[in-house]
Formats: C-alpha cells, sequence, structure tokens
C-alpha cells in the first residue's frame, strides 16, 4: 500500500473547507486573517502533491508553491495593517462592525 | 509493505491529525491566542508534510517564512488590537454557524468524491536525482523568471503599502509661534485626532479627548 495522490488531495479539501467556516463564521478579523492562512496552505498542499506525483522530474509546482507562500507573507502583511487602521478608526475588531462600505 | 513506506504512512497519519486538530482549533477556540499559537501548530505540520513529499526546501521555507514571520506578525497584531470585547450577539447565530458548517462539508465532499473519482495521470519517472533547490533555483532562473522579479515587486509594493497604512496620519495644523517645525530625518507625524470621527455618531469611540490635549498619543489598549 502507497502513500497516494488522493490522501494529500482529501488532506487539502478537509482543510479548505475548515478555512472556509472560519472565514465565515468567524467574528474577529485577526481570525479572519488567519482563516486566510489556511486557504493558501490547503492550496500550497494541492501543489505540492501535484508536483511530486505528476511532475516529478521538473518540479514546477513547488516554484508555485514558492510563489504564493511570497504572495501569502505580502497579503498577511497588508492585511494586519488594514486590520490595525481599521481597528483605530473604529474602535473595534468586530466584523459586523465592518459595514462601512456596504450599501 | 516494506518499513519506509510504514513510516511513510504512520508519519501521515500523524502529521494530517495534527494539522486537522489544530485547524479545527484556530477555527473554533474562543481565546484568539491559542488560535493563534495553533496556526503555528498547523504550519509546522504542513512542513512535515511537505518533507513527506520529498520537498526539503519548500518545508524549510514554510517554517522560515509562515512559522517564523507571517504568526509572529499575526501575534504582534493579536498584541496590539488586544481588546476584550463582547461581541454583541447575533439574531439567529447558532443557525448561522450550523448552515456555514452544512455548506463547508458539502465542499468538502464534493472535492473529496471528484479526488477520488479522477483518474490522475501519474508520472512513472522517478524523482529527480538531484535535489530539489538546484531544480527551483534553475526554474527561478530560467523561464520563471519574471515572476521571480514581479515577486520581489510585489514585496516592495506590499511593505510600503503596509507602512502607509499602518502609520498615524500626520494631520497638519496651525504652525505654533513657539514650534518649529521638525527637520531632517524625523518622520513628521503625530497621533489622529479621534474628535473629528465623533461627529458620524456611527463611532462608538470611548476616549474622546479635547482637542488641546491631542499632543500626546492616545493609547488604544488603556
Amino acid at each position: 500500500m502507497h502513500l497516494q495522490l488522493q490522501a494529500f488531495l482529501v488532506l487539502a479539501a478537509a482543510l479548505f473547507a475548515i478555512g472556509i467556516y472560519g472565514l465565515i463564521t468567524s467574528r474577529n478579523a485577526v481570525r479572519v486573517l488567519m482563516s486566510i492562512e489556511l486557504l493558501l496552505n490547503a492550496v500550497n498542499l494541492n501543489l505540492m502533491s501535484f508536483s511530486n506525483y505528476i511532475d516529478a522530474q521538473g518540479i514546477k509546482g513547488q516554484v508555485f508553491a514558492v510563489f504564493v507562500i511570497t504572495v501569502a507573507a505580502a497579503e498577511a502583511a497588508v492585511g494586519l495593517a488594514i486590520v490595525l487602521s481599521i481597528y483605530r478608526n473604529r474602535d473595534t475588531v468586530d466584523m459586523e462592525q465592518f459595514n462601512l462600505l456596504k450599501w | 509493505m516494506n518499513l519506509a513506506e510504514g513510516v511513510q504512512i504512520v508519519s501521515f497519519c500523524i502529521l494530517s491529525l495534527m494539522m486537522i486538530g489544530a485547524a479545527l482549533g484556530v477555527v473554533l477556540f474562543e481565546n484568539i491566542v491559542y488560535s493563534a499559537f495553533l496556526l503555528g501548530g498547523v504550519f509546522i505540520s504542513i512542513a512535515g508534510l511537505y518533507i513527506l513529499l520529498n520537498a526539503d526546501f519548500v518545508a524549510t521555507a514554510q517554517v522560515l517564512i509562515y512559522v517564523g514571520a507571517v504568526n509572529v506578525l499575526i501575534l504582534f497584531a493579536i498584541m496590539l488590537v488586544n481588546k476584550r470585547e463582547d461581541f454583541k450577539p447575533l439574531p439567529n447565530r447558532l443557525l448561522r454557524q450550523v448552515t456555514t458548517g452544512l455548506v463547508c462539508f458539502g465542499i468538502f465532499a464534493l472535492l473529496s468524491t471528484m479526488v477520488l473519482a479522477t483518474p490522475w495521470a501519474f508520472s512513472t519517472a522517478p524523482a529527480a536525482a538531484e535535489s530539489s533547490i538546484v531544480i527551483i533555483g534553475e526554474h527561478l532562473f530560467s523561464d520563471f523568471l519574471l515572476p521571480f522579479e514581479l515577486a520581489s515587486v510585489l514585496l516592495l509594493m506590499a511593505m510600503v503599502g503596509a507602512i502607509v497604512l499602518a502609520r498615524r496620519e500626520y494631520i497638519p495644523d496651525e504652525i505654533l509661534p513657539g514650534l518649529t517645525r521638525p527637520s531632517g530625518l524625523t518622520l513628521p507625524e503625530r497621533p489622529r485626532e479621534l474628535l473629528t470621527l465623533t461627529s458620524g455618531g456611527k463611532g462608538d469611540l470611548r476616549n474622546q479627548k479635547p482637542a488641546s490635549s491631542t499632543k500626546q498619543p492616545i493609547d488604544t489598549n488603556a
């Protein structure tokens, strides 16, 4: 019994579903950013498993994963700066009160 | 099943259990500090899974960037906005959570059936003989050169954007007679005047200070 590609893909799907649940239900803005990190990591896990099992010679999936990690780091920095700025303005981190642009 | 495959399967099971449990903890814990530390656990277990997938360089980058930078950044953000507030209860909160859970489980079931039903085109070629670092380096400097350079530009833009967003705004007021304007390398800024926001009526500001006392920084963690 080999360790198969499907095991990694199902694991990544579970992580993705957990991330979406956290993204929708959490009310703290920092926890929303953490859920986005979970989503990006699920995508990375997919890329890495495809790179190992399907493209084992030229591992392009790993290069893509490196790029996704870069974008995730930039996203975390900018997102946390936005959270900090909103907190300074509205004095709360409740997502339900960030409705300034909502119709 | 020889010894190596058994070790692989056992470590895969341990890592995946760690990852799923820590991810559930990130989403479900009430205290956000626990969530941040469990997020580090998720990143560490994903790095272990990368090592199982013959990717040593990306596992190292995962530990360095995610655990070392992103998680610490999130912890700093939690420290900066650490205000114990009780969120106002929403109507039908439980119903919303149950509905979201069902939808997410549906997404998981859909993806799993898709994964298990698709005939994947596995490569029969053996894994590359040389180290993955060498291959990634060759990719980065030959056919992925433009995205590599764009990533550096993106990081620069993110850095500038984060600084611009997070620093307090400089509101120039009338030049006081005895006060010389700061010159040289000092950054001319002072805390934003919170009093101007209260006219909107929606902001629930606690510390409304008179306009004359805005010289000292307003402690947002008070």
